[in-house]
């Protein structure tokens, strides 16, 4: 593969940081003046810093530079196909930046009066009842910063909700295919997680839920459909024997990309329900956030809900319903941030639910679902000998191949496709999970790919098996095409250089 | 696409779900809009809340009115920043994994410690999530908390600290700062964490000198809530022996966005890199020994470690924290000093130019950089409803969070409140006092 050590003009740029492009005396920030009667000694020297920060000294035109090369170095969703399962990469419209822009948006104090931020009040407020709509649950918190965080408060309402009832239960369930976030939550909820187990058909191994839950059992936290990207059919049965040990049910909302519409939380048993406005709702995920994770709850938990609030209060003389901040929400669980969340992310989804609408949520559920269905079938095609379903049904909005044959026949593992995948231009699917497939590719398309991408997709997976049969190592060093190529991750972590030596 | 699944409908994809749960009808919402009308709309509902570009704003209180320079606006704005998923394929994600690399240089200088995350959610969470580092850390049951920490941050401890059973103790403020010997008499050797703001919340930069010493040496981790623009002229939480240094990241370039998405910030000491929460951007080599970034110290992560993770977050603020590095570098190593100095004259002006104003009293005498406290001899709300009437909003009240401060208000000043606004505010508000009903 000798084409291959070309050295491309992106990879001979080799990487350097602003604090290194830095220069004494440059700058771009031109200070307002001082006017205002100049006064000695304010801070006393005990508390004054002897030595500026060193920050870079360096000029608008070169800042602007830097980062815009920098970009390029980077791989997103409004470039080329992200079938990057659990993480639902769908189209930002760009609408939602515009209208998340508009000062009386961007420039509102957190703090300012509720009577002069009616505007946010109420978008906050409509965004409340269409989430409580799609998921079926009446009570709805935007305060959660992103879908861990939406678990954590998910964990701590139950806290809340049983010692309420002078009940103290000690364990938590997850399945074994559950995403990290649920068992990281579980323990710092305080509890101790329990782990269930998977079905040959891939759901949750009710003999094993009913032989683990108890009186002890604070929660069961699932996602359905699940990591697998199969809807668990058992669903009334796991949510009756939960109910029935007076646990909670928790739903990941992570892949509700997959069923709006189609069926809600809510109906399915579920309790409380966090959403990833970043995923299912389009919020721009900008490389590791900003999202959101707000919850939804039903009526028992709703007394605990964090505070504030966001509520509509009838006026009574004739004048219009006006929107208010209800701290007094004595068994709140409390605040579980500053402020009242990521009102910017709530901007741009609620741009996203009234574009789409009823139909149109619908209807971006259908479509994935139908997308995720035909790539499987697709990829069975050009690759299925190698790369075949972890589990042969129907699956929703995303689906699982073992590379575990392709790497017995081929000697590729799964990191070696994906890695093969860069040099095609497309970003690889999550590798390595969930964690009972092995050498797992988790495969999410979302509703935004045309057939024609997931064609394309499909042909790429059978040329680099293809390929593997001639040639093995051509994936197994691949990229070559890249920025940079593969990276020295163990060494990384064995001698941690965190920030720039100055 | 059916007949490539061999599947007859849409309807049948579905059939895993059951009969009992099939919603079995449209969603309960209106129907789509056009492009424009859903523009429309938006538009209407910003133009019913009063922002900082319709009125003097004073208000503060953990996001400052700061000026957002416009290349910020444009660097965000390119897809390549704003569209991609967390950098999991390193090899396609050099952009965002450098900025996160130098946004923790930057961080690391501000706060005088060696190693920051790539941020946390915001600083309420931020401060939360140190609780749970120390608590992880020595086990111990107890937090001591200064009343100058934000309250925002007091209650997201509580909230969050309530899943481990963690016991607080609140230390009451003297003169607007942290009284130092009830620290020392709530100190013992199962205080888990010590929790401090800097400058507090009422505005005044506390003695840290004083106050570590004792926490640390009853074998305490102290935690501080720092303000990054005052860090630029304040003797940094390092220089202290503070073990974690948190904060909130809005002033840092991000729009105030009525209140979020902005960022947390996390910097800590050496000893605990690998407890720390978050990502963490790494420097390394390719294989053909190019410079690199990627994400490292991952097995403290939920995704590797579940259970056993330090910490359960994923997603956090990575474009916001492009904006504060952006931010920073914009300002650069002498503006951000030149910035702090503005604040430090154009409050201490303020706080002269209210107290002078008869019905206003300063709420303490220690010395402040960009916010301040007074009393008003008269009801607070009355006062701000007047002034709002007259452009101006002076400041956050401070009797939600401070019942004994019933009258309190909080007055914050950045580099766009000019002389003539502060002139403005004392005018509006000696007419305000002078109206409302006295307290």
């Amino acid at each position: 593969m000798t084409a291959h050590l070309t050295e491309t003009a992106q990879q001979r740029d080799r990487a350097r940081t602003i604090f290194e492009k830095s220069r004494p005396g440059r700058r771009a920030f031109v200070a307002p003046e001082l006017d205002v009667p100049q006064q000695e000694g304010l801070l006393p020297d005990r508390f004054r810093r002897t030595e500026p920060a060193r920050l870079p000294e360096i000029a608008e035109p070169e800042i602007v530079r830097h980062y815009n090369r920098i970009s390029k170095r980077n791989f997103d969703v409004d470039t080329g196909f992200y079938p990057l399962g659990s993480c639902t990469m769908k189209h930002n419209p760009k609408l939602h930046e515009r209208v998340a822009a508009l000062p009386g948006n961007a420039r509102l104090h957190p703090l300012q009066h509720p009577r002069r931020a009616q505007g946010a009040l109420r978008l906050m407020w409509e965004l409340q009842r269409a989430l409580a709509e799609v998921a079926g649950l009446p009570h709805v918190s935007l305060q959660p910063s992103a879908g861990s965080h939406g678990e954590l408060a998910g964990v701590l309402l139950t806290r809340a909700y049983h010692e309420d009832r002078g009940e103290r239960r000690t364990k938590v369930l997850t399945p074994d295919t559950a995403h990290g976030t649920n068992p990281a939550t579980v323990t710092m909820g305080g509890y101790e997680l329990v782990k269930l187990g998977t079905s040959d058909r891939g759901d949750v191994d009710v003999d094993d839920l009913r032989a683990k839950v108890g009186e002890d059992v604070a929660c069961l936290m699932l996602t359905n459909p699940n990591t697998l990207g199969l809807f668990d059919p058992n669903i009334e049965e796991i949510a009756r024997i939960v109910h029935d040990a007076g646990a909670t049910l928790y739903y990941d909302g992570a892949n509700l990309n997959a069923v709006m519409g189609r069926t809600r939380p809510g109906d399915m048993g579920f309790d409380i329900v966090h959403y990833n406005l970043h995923k299912t709702f389009t919020q721009p995920h900008g490389g590791g956030g900003p999202g959101a994770g707000p919850i939804a709850v039903s009526e028992r938990i709703e007394p605990f809900l964090p505070r504030p609030q966001v509520v509509r209060r009838e006026s009574g003389n004739g004048a219009g319903p006006a929107f208010d901040l209800d701290f007094d929400r004595p068994k709140s669980i409390g605040r579980l941030r500053s402020f009242q969340g990521n009102y910017g992310v709530f901007v741009r989804s609620y741009a996203y639910i009234l574009s789409l609408g009823s139909d149109g949520l619908q209807e971006a559920s259908e479509t994935a679902v139908l997308n995720a269905n035909y790539l499987m079938a697709r990829i069975a095609e050009t690759a299925g000998e190698h790369v075949p379903p972890a589990f042969e049904r129907t699956c929703m909005h995303e689906f699982v191949l073992s590379g575990g044959p392709m790497k017995r026949a081929l000697g590729i593992r799964t990191l070696d496709l994906a890695k093969r995948l860069l040099d095609y231009g497309f970003h690889p699917p999550t590798v390595y999970f969930p964690l009972l497939v092995d050498e797992a590719l988790l495969i999410e398309p979302t509703e935004t790919e045309t057939r024609e991408t997931l064609d394309a997709f499909a042909e790429v997976i059978g040329e680099i098996v293809t390929e593997a049969a001639e040639d093995p190592d051509a994936a197994r060093n691949a990229p070559y095409t890249t920025p940079v190529r593969r990276l020295d991750e163990a060494g990384a972590a064995k001698r941690p250089v965190v920030r720039q030596p100055l | 696409m059916l007949a490539a699944i061999g599947a007859e409908s849409i309807d049948a994809l579905f059939s895993d779900v059951p009969e009992g749960v099939r919603l079995g009808r449209a969603i309960d919402l209106p129907p789509g809009k056009p492009e424009q009308e859903v523009y429309e709309y938006l538009r209407d509902l910003a133009a019913m809340n009063v922002s900082t570009e319709d009125e003097v704003s004073f208000v503060g209180a953990g996001m400052y009115d700061h000026y957002v320079p416009a290349l910020i606006d444009s660097i965000l704005a390119r897809s390549e920043f704003l569209t991609p998923y967390t950098p999991y394929q390193p090899e396609v994600s050099q952009g965002t994994l450098q900025l996160m690399f130098e946004y923790q240089t930057a961080i690391s200088e501000l706060t005088g410690l060696p190693v920051s995350n790539a941020t946390l959610y915001e600083a309420a969470s931020a401060v939360a999530s140190a609780g749970w580092l120390a608590h992880q850390h020595n086990r111990r049951g107890r937090f001591v908390v200064s009343r100058g920490l934000h309250p925002h941050s007091r209650e997201a401890l509580a909230t969050t600290g309530a899943g481990w059973n963690t016991e607080i103790d609140e230390i009451p403020l003297a003169d607007g700062v942290t009284d130092a010997s009830a620290l020392e008499q709530a100190l013992s050797d199962d205080v888990s964490a010590v929790f401090l703001q800097y400058p507090n919340f009422l505005g005044a930069v506390e003695d840290l000198e004083a106050l570590v010493a004792p926490a640390k040496e009853a074998g305490a981790i102290v935690v501080v809530q720092c303000d990054a623009i005052a860090l630029g002229i304040l003797r940094t939480p390092g220089d202290f022996d503070v073990d974690i240094a948190v904060g909130e990241g809005q002033p840092l370039g991000n729009r105030l966005d009525y209140g979020g998405p902005s960022f947390g910030f996390f910097a800590a000491k050496q000893d605990y890199i690998r407890r720390m929460p978050g990502r963490i951007a790494g420097e390394t080599t390719d294989v053909d020994g190019r410079r690199g970034f990627v994400l490292t110290l991952q097995t403290r992560e939920q995704h590797i470690r579940r259970e056993k993770a330090t910490h359960n977050i994923t997603t956090a603020q990575t474009l916001n924290a492009l904006a504060g590095v952006i931010y920073l570098s914009w300002l650069g190593r002498q503006g951000l000093v030149e910035l702090g100095e503005l604040l430090l004259q154009r409050t201490a002006y303020a706080r002269d130019a209210l107290a002078a104003v008869e019905g206003v009293e300063p709420l303490h005498s220690q010395p402040v950089v960009r916010e301040f406290a007074v009393a008003l001899d008269a009801d607070v709300d009355a006062v701000i409803e007047r002034c709002a009437a007259d452009g101006v909003n002076p400041g956050y009240p401070l009797a939600r969070d401070y019942p004994d401060l019933e009258n309190g208000l909080l007055v914050a000043i950045t580099e766009q409140r000019t002389k003539a606004d502060i002139d403005r505010l004392a005018t509006t508000l000696q007419a305000a006092v002078r109206e409302a009903v006295p307290a």
